[in-house]
Parts: structure tokens; C-alpha cells; sequence
């Protein structure tokens, strides 16, 4: 029940850990997990605007059928740079590096991860090599696709693969390190009560995601590593006058690139598995399931790689096996997808922001994953290949699923990080307009991929305009729709109104502690008796029901009403 | 945080804080695993490929300086090992004997690793542009240090294999990469470890280490061992390609 | 889970007969490889340094002592790189071009190349 109309409220926390010490060196050099994951909102913010004017570029251009206002080789350049900014400096930070760095301690009842000083490593690396990257756009950026195939890449093009390589090369290290990170606290920093079968979902999806972060990232460290090689002293594993192979190339990227995909979604799933429970009040349906599920698409995940390949002149029989590989890993992606709606089945349901962000990231990551099988199946990717379908097949699984998970979670989670609530219709509406212009931009550009416009082309046949414009239209209305959050959030961490210490309420233990938490989390560490996600059990937060266990009528959760 | 004595502010016990330690490094052990697995693979294609031209190229390597570094290193292992167990029983003393033998092992790799690599570059077998196969046969003045035998030997191997591949001389570049890339990776790791070991040397002469406390040995000696057996893969791999012609 | 991990110290004994069967080793891998065995020198050297490798593994790194988890992670990335390894070779071994040639092809490319940076 909404009782904050009439009490005074909350009290914002005296000491927490945003004012434990003050000045720069307690920021540049600290070590609680907490400031860290806020450096991390700093620059991964800084980066994503950096793609998105990359994006903004591209969209302008393609406004006319010749192409409005750059060549063929800057095109390159805006494509490439839009792809590299935006997967290694947004997407695979963005929700473990920020969220999860931010909440997996608190989750598990622990002062902090198990090597702090590791984690500012981190992101110190990241900071380097996106200062490599800055280089290679300073020195005009890189036109070979994010992809960096060769031998175009390591020997025939002219612009700045090298310094771009070991940017990517470097924040490499930050994620593996991050990945470490997580899957030794996880294992070795529970509290007391904490069994893995009681971790949230968010805990799990991290799990998995660190266990492809692990495996799959010094794979393509070598990789770009090789590469930077053969384009600086002249090795020639990738270059067929050397007698080298490209597609060895592309073998080898694309066993990390394809995991990697799934480390910028499962985060996204885990937020999306904390948040749906939250606002239908309700414990999430299949709970085994869903963590086995995790993990079972980090797995299936690194047996699929070569469906980039179809087309490039791997072998027939290759192909067969990972194409049927490439259907079998959508199995416990739909898994989760079921449970998540059967959650909602006889919940109490509230359309706080943060659910908003998950009803879209629903509907959006269905269709994103649903066209990923046309992709898989070899017949049909001969037609679809390198054209707009897959563009517009990998942004609504990036950007209508995983920075819809982003921005779900941040919602969500900015009360515990600052201890004031966002504005919430402002909120809504901004998420509506995402939504709008998410779909302007993107549904038209299946369709001019099954109509056959090539991805990567500077210009396009003239009967293709109408669609292209479109897309660009939605692309202004999308901006709006990140735009409004970035001004918002920023104001409420400082204006909002208080927030107390679990205004949804839900059932975590990140909101048994004050908001902002302290330095150390918590004054006593936690000894957690109860199950995840038990909206009916929990008298400790005010979620116990006069009808008792099994009793269906629970409060609804409440934002800033 | 804060530490009291040995313990991180993060942790409950030593005992929590001893099993993530170890539990991080083997994590990390993974990833240089499928670190250099991923030039472990462009090889063994290549390999398979153009058989010949790796034939080739693994003849022109020194048989006893491989053997020597591989001696050298096992050994060095030997002794970091001794060096874990010096530290867990508090022989604080024989902890440093055990790190200087450790680390002068090493150096011994890095001078026989050097002047393997300088003799390469004299007989430009360095991938690039003045790579060439045949320059030693050829121009048997301009390699003093092979000496008369082994030259013809080589000017025949060299003869079968060009009539096997005529284009060796682009297809042993692949070879050389593959030396120097594995080779050189390694070499990187060890420099990386021989750094450690020296700052793991100046804290054992103030006595540091001891049976409560002797994880950082124990962990500069995981990464150690995992550079020792990346060598062991290396070194048939490399200098043992079809030796019985 | 604590209680499992007391420090387990290995002797100088071990260590010493492990030593000694690694230089033996080294020394059986070089004679191998002088003997003609056609394509199964290559199963023979990495047999025997997989052999080495697990000595060193084992005994020097203690995975012999260390709790049933650790030894996951360990099984967990050599399965891994197995992965990477047979996966890619799978492709490579079922190239059959259009006259039926089968892996592994010879290529003569006799182009030459100009170097960008």
C-alpha cells in the first residue's frame, strides 16, 4: 500500500558511500565496488555517445539514394567506427561493468568483490584502450568494418587498423578481468544462507555471461593480436599471398564475437528476470530453469560461431552442423522467454518505468531472436545475408533487448545507487518514445533487407528511399528517447525525491541496506533464510500476507506515485 | 578496505581469502590457455597444410639449444616449486635460494632464446620483406656458424622440399611466423614472470613469507608452471617437425 | 568449502621424482623424433608432452590437492581449447572443392604484395 503520501518519508542517509571521502584521488583510486561501477556509467555513457554519432552519420547519409553527404571510403569509416565504439565500449561494459560491478556484492551479502584493487585495474584498462580508439579516430578511423576481415585489414587498407586493433586489444584485458572478478565472488563471497538456488537471476545471468567473458575473450586478443602482427612486421597467417588463410581469420573472431553477443544479452536477461517478478508480484516462474537456461546459452553459445561464415567459403558440411547448433542454442533462450510470461500470468501487475523497459525488451527480443533463425538456416541466409535483415535483426536483440535491459535496470536499481527516485511519468514517457522510435528506426530495415539492400553500401537503389527515410525518422525520435533519461537521471540523483531504503518494494538483498549504501554495504553482514523472489514471506520488508503462505493477494510494488 | 596484518578487508578469514586467491589464478590460467590456443590452432592448420615448408623451417632450428631451454626450464620449475614449499614450511632462508635459482634459469632461457633470434635475423628467416628461405644455402660465407656438414645437409632438404613446394619460400614465412608468434608470446610471458619473481625476491629478504602467509609464491609459481607448459608444447612442436629425415 | 582446502604441503621427494621424470622425458621425446614413425611422430610428441604436461600440472601446481571445483576449471579450459581446435579442424577437414580434391590442398600463389600500415 502506498503509504508515502501522508508519513514525512524517508530520510536521505547521512553516511553512505558517495560522501564516505571526498576530492579526486578518492574517486580515481578507489577501490569499493560501488564508485567503480559510477566511473563506469561515466565512460560508458561518454562512449555511447561517441557511437551514436557514428549512427547519426550514417542515418543522415543514407537519406538519398546517392548518399547525402560522404563518400564511399568515409561511409566505411562511420559503419566501422559505429560498430567498434559501440560493442566493445558500450554494449559488453554497459550492464556488468556498471550493474553488475554496482549490485553483485550487494546481492550476495558481501563488503565488496573478491579483488577490488582488480577491478579499478579494470577499468583503467578500459579507459586505455578507448583512449587507443580515440587515436585511431583522430588519425581518421578505420573503414574495414568492425569485423576487421583480412587481408583488407592487415594489409590493404589505409587507415588506422593498428591503433584501432589494440584499443580493442587492451579492453579485452578489462573484461576478462571484470569476468574473473565476478565468478570468484560469486563462488567464494556468499553470505551465510546464501546457497546458489537462492542468488537471484541477476547473480546467475552474471555467472554465465563471466564464463564466456573467460573463455571467449583471449581468443580474440590472439586474434587481433595476429592481426596487428601481420600488419606491422608483416606475418601471414591471414594473408593468401603468404599462402595464409582469411577465413582462419574469421574462424578465430568470430569464436569470441559470437559469445560475445551473448555477454551483452544475458546481462540484459538478468535484469529483466529481477524485474519482472518485482512488478507483477509475483515469484518468477521456473527459477532452475531460467539460471539453467544461463548457462546453457553461455555454452551452446560457443558452438555456433561459423553462422557468420555461410557465406565466406567455409565447408557444406561445417555449415550443416552449426547451422543446427545455431537452432538448438535458441532453445534456452525461448525457455526463459516462456517463463518470463508465465511469471506475468496471475501477477498483480504495475507499469513502473522499469517494467515498461521489460514489456519492450519482451516483445523486441522475441523478434530479434525469432529472425536470428532465418539467419541460421542455411537456404534462407543465402538471400538474406549482408543485407539489411541482419542490421536490423542484431539491433533489436542489442538495442531492443540488451540496452532496454540497460535502461530497465538503471531505472530500477538508480534509487539504491543514489537514494532518489527518477521522475517517473517523464520516465514513462521517455520509455514510450524509445519504444516508438526503437521500431521507426529498425522494423523498416527488415524489410529493405528481404527487398535485397546490401548492408555497408554508401548508396542504394532509389526505390529503396522511402524505407530508408523512414528509418532515419525513427532514428531522431530514438535519440529523444535516450536523451530524456541521460538529463533525468542526472537531475534526480541530486533533486529526486528520497527514496528510503526499498521504495518498490522488492525482495533482494540489495534493499535490506540503506540507499546509497555504505562503504561497506552492510553494518552486519546478512544471514539470509529465505527463498528468491518470495513476495509472500518476507515480513521483514512488509510483504507478509494476513491470508499466508500461498495466498495470492499481495501488495502492488509503488514507485514515485 | 582495510587489512589487518595478512588479511583483506573484503574477507572473514585467511582461509576465505588463500581459496579465492588461488581459485582467481586458475581462472586466469584458463584464459592464457585459450590465449595461446588461439595461435595453437593457426599453426596446427598451417602445419597441416604446408607440410613441407614447417619441415623445413623446424630443421633450421637449433636441436640443443631447444633441448637446453627445455632442460632449463623444467628445472626452473623444479625449483620454484622448491621455493612454495620453502615458504609453507618457513624456511625463510632457502625461499630466496630457491627465487634466485628460479630466476637465473630463466636468464639463461633468455640468453639462449637471444641468441637464437639473432641468428635468425643474420640468416634472414624473419618474416617479411627480405625473408628468404635459401639465403644460408646460397650464400654459405655469409652463415659462418653452420658449418660445412650441416650446410649440405640443408642444401638437399632444402632441394626436396622446393621440389615438394615450389612456392616454400612464401609458405615457410608461414613457419617463421608461427616461431616467432609462439616463441615471442611466451618469451613476453616470461619476462612478465621474471618480473614477479624479482619482486616476489626483494619481499623474501625481509623475511615476508612463512606457513601463514605464502599465497603470492604460491601464485607467481601457478603462472610459473603454466609458462613451463607452454614451453613443453612449444618445443616438440616447433623443433621436432619430421627431425628423422 | 573452507574445510576442504588445508594447505596440503608436497614434499621434496615428489618433487624431485617428478624432476627426474620430466628431464628423462624430454630426453625420450628428443630420440622419438629421430625415429621414423610417419604420421605418428606428431601423436607420439604430443603424447609425450601432454604427459610431461600433466606431471607439471598435478604435482607442481597441486591439482592433485586442490578441492574438486578448482579441478573443474582446470578439465573446463582444456576442454575449451579442444573446442577451438577440433570445431575449426572440422571445417577445414570436409573441404571438398568442385573436382573432389580433398584437404589439404596446395595452393601455388605467386603474387607479391605491397605492406600498409
Amino acid at each position: 500500500m502506498n503509504t508515502q503520501g501522508t508519513a514525512p518519508g524517508p530520510k536521505f542517509p547521512e553516511k553512505n558511500y558517495l560522501n564516505a571521502t571526498y576530492g579526486m584521488r578518492s574517486w580515481l583510486l578507489t577501490t569499493d565496488h560501488k564508485r567503480i561501477a559510477l566511473l563506469y556509467l561515466a565512460s560508458v555513457t561518454f562512449f555511447f555517445f561517441v557511437g551514436g554519432f557514428f549512427a547519426m552519420m550514417i542515418r543522415l547519409h543514407l537519406l538519398t539514394p546517392n548518399g547525402l553527404m560522404l563518400t564511399a571510403d568515409q561511409y566505411n569509416r562511420m559503419f566501422t567506427m559505429h560498430g567498434v565504439v559501440m560493442i566493445f565500449f558500450f554494449l559488453i561494459p554497459s550492464i556488468p561493468a556498471i550493474l553488475g560491478n554496482f549490485l553483485i556484492p550487494l546481492m550476495i551479502g558481501a563488503k565488496d568483490l573478491a579483488f577490488p584493487k582488480i577491478n579499478l585495474l579494470s577499468w583503467y584498462i578500459y579507459i586505455v584502450g578507448g583512449c587507443f580508439t580515440l587515436w585511431a579516430l583522430a588519425s581518421g578511423g578505420v573503414d574495414t568494418g568492425w569485423t576487421f576481415y583480412t587481408p583488407l585489414s592487415t594489409v590493404y587498407s589505409n587507415s588506422a587498423v593498428a591503433p584501432a586493433v589494440m584499443g580493442v586489444f587492451i579492453t579485452g584485458f578489462s573484461s576478462i578481468l571484470t569476468g574473473l572478478n565476478f565468478l570468484v565472488t560469486i563462488h567464494t563471497m556468499r553470505a551465510p544462507g546464501m546457497t546458489w538456488f537462492r542468488l537471484p537471476l541477476f547473480v546467475w545471468a552474471h555467472y554465465a555471461t563471466s564464463i564466456v567473458m573467460i573463455l571467449g575473450t583471449p581468443v580474440v586478443a590472439i586474434t587481433l593480436a595476429l592481426a596487428a602482427m601481420e600488419r606491422i612486421f608483416g606475418l601471414g597467417f591471414f594473408n593468401p599471398a603468404m599462402g595464409g588463410d582469411p577465413i582462419l581469420f574469421q574462424h578465430l573472431f568470430w569464436f569470441y564475437s559470437h559469445p560475445a553477443v551473448y555477454i551483452m544479452i544475458l546481462p540484459a536477461m538478468g535484469v529483466i528476470s529481477e524485474l519482472i517478478p518485482t512488478f507483477a508480484r509475483k515469484k518468477l516462474f521456473g527459477y532452475h530453469f531460467v539460471a539453467a537456461a544461463s548457462l546453457s546459452i553461455a555454452v551452446i553459445g560457443f558452438l555456433v560461431w561459423t553462422h557468420h561464415m555461410f557465406l565466406t567459403g567455409q565447408a557444406t558440411y561445417a555449415a550443416v552442423a552449426f547451422s543446427f547448433l545455431t537452432f538448438l542454442v535458441a532453445i534456452p533462450s525461448a525457455v526463459k522467454v516462456f517463463n518470463w510470461t508465465a511469471t506475468l500470468f496471475g501477477g498483480s501487475i504495475s507499469f513502473d518505468t522499469p517494467m515498461l523497459y521489460a514489456f519492450g525488451f519482451l516483445g523486441l527480443f522475441l523478434v530479434g531472436g525469432l529472425t536470428g533463425l532465418f539467419l541460421g538456416c542455411l537456404g534462407t541466409d543465402i538471400n538474406i545475408h549482408d543485407t539489411y535483415f541482419v542490421v536490423a535483426h542484431f539491433h533489436y536483440i542489442m538495442v531492443g533487448g540488451a540496452v532496454m535491459g540497460y535502461l530497465g535496470g538503471l531505472h530500477f536499481w538508480w534509487p539504491k545507487m543514489t537514494g532518489r527516485m527518477y521522475p517517473e511519468w517523464l520516465a514513462r514517457i521517455a520509455a514510450f518514445t524509445l519504444f516508438i522510435g526503437f521500431n521507426f528506426t529498425f522494423f523498416p530495415q527488415f524489410l529493405l533487407g528481404i527487398m535485397g539492400m546490401p548492408r555497408r553500401y554508401h548508396v542504394y537503389p532509389p526505390e529503396f528511399q522511402v524505407y530508408n527515410v523512414m528509418s532515419t525518422a525513427g532514428a531522431s525520435i530514438l535519440a529523444i528517447g535516450y536523451l530524456l533519461p541521460m538529463i533525468y537521471l542526472t537531475w534526480a540523483a541530486f533533486y529526486g525525491k528520497v527514496a528510503g531504503e526499498n521504495p518498490w518494494p522488492a525482495t533482494g538483498l540489495e534493499w535490506k541496506t540503506q540507499s546509497p549504501p555504505l562503504t561497506e554495504n552492510f553494518e552486519v553482514t546478512p544471514v539470509v533464510t529465505w527463498e528468491a523472489y518470495d513476495f509472500h514471506n518476507r515480513p521483514d520488508l512488509g510483504l507478509d500476507v494476513p491470508g499466508g503462505h500461498g495466498s495470492r493477494i499481495v501488495a502492488p510494488a509503488h514507485g514515485d506515485d | 578496505m582495510h587489512r589487518t596484518g595478512a588479511l583483506f578487508g573484503q574477507f572473514k578469514t585467511l582461509e576465505q581469502q588463500k581459496d579465492t586467491a588461488t581459485l582467481g589464478m586458475w581462472i586466469f590460467l584458463v584464459t592464457e590457455v585459450m590465449f595461446f590456443g588461439g595461435i595453437m590452432l593457426a599453426y596446427t592448420i598451417n602445419r597441416h597444410i604446408y607440410f613441407h615448408a614447417f619441415a623445413m623451417g623446424s630443421n633450421t632450428l637449433s636441436l640443443t639449444a631447444g633441448t637446453c631451454n627445455t632442460l632449463v626450464l623444467l628445472a626452473s620449475s623444479f625449483t620454484m616449486a622448491m621455493g612454495v614449499w620453502s615458504a609453507q614450511t618457513s624456511r625463510k632462508k632457502w625461499v630466496t635460494i630457491f627465487l634466485t635459482l628460479t630466476i637465473v634459469l630463466g636468464f639463461v632461457f633468455f640468453s639462449i632464446k637471444y641468441l637464437e633470434y639473432s641468428q635468425k635475423f643474420h640468416h634472414h628467416l624473419v618474416p617479411g620483406r627480405n625473408f628468404n628461405i635459401s639465403y644460408c644455402v646460397d650464400n654459405p660465407s655469409a652463415c659462418p656458424d653452420i658449418d660445412a656438414a650441416d650446410m649440405a645437409k640443408e642444401r638437399e632438404e632444402l632441394k626436396a622440399a622446393f621440389a615438394a613446394d615450389p612456392d616454400l619460400n612464401a609458405h615457410a614465412q608461414l613457419y617463421y611466423s608461427a616461431y616467432f608468434g609462439m616463441t615471442g608470446l611466451h618469451a613476453l610471458h616470461m619476462v612478465i614472470g621474471a618480473g614477479l619473481l624479482f619482486w616476489l625476491l626483494k619481499e623474501s629478504f625481509s623475511g615476508r613469507f612463512d606457513a601463514e602467509w605464502n599465497t603470492p609464491v604460491d601464485m607467481v609459481g601457478l603462472y610459473w608452471h603454466f609458462v613451463d607448459i607452454v614451453w613443453i608444447y612449444l618445443f616438440p612442436l616447433l623443433y621436432l617437425i619430421d627431425r628423422h629425415k | 568449502m573452507s574445510d576442504e582446502h588445508a594447505e596440503h604441503v608436497v614434499p621434496p621427494g615428489v618433487y624431485a621424482i617428478i624432476i627426474l621424470s620430466l628431464l628423462t622425458l624430454t630426453l625420450l621425446t628428443v630420440a622419438a623424433a629421430f625415429v621414423n614413425m610417419g604420421r605418428f611422430n606428431i601423436v607420439a610428441a604430443l603424447g609425450i608432452a601432454t604427459l610431461k604436461a600433466t606431471l607439471v600440472v598435478l604435482f607442481f601446481m597441486h591439482a592433485k590437492y586442490v578441492p574438486k571445483r578448482t579441478k573443474l576449471v582446470i578439465v573446463a579450459g582444456i576442454f575449451w581449447l579442444a573446442l577451438l581446435l577440433f570445431m575449426t579442424m572440422s571445417d577445414y577437414i570436409s573441404r571438398v572443392d568442385y573436382r573432389g580434391v580433398r584437404f589439404p590442398m596446395t595452393q601455388n600463389i605467386t603474387f607479391s604484395v605491397e605492406q600498409n600500415v
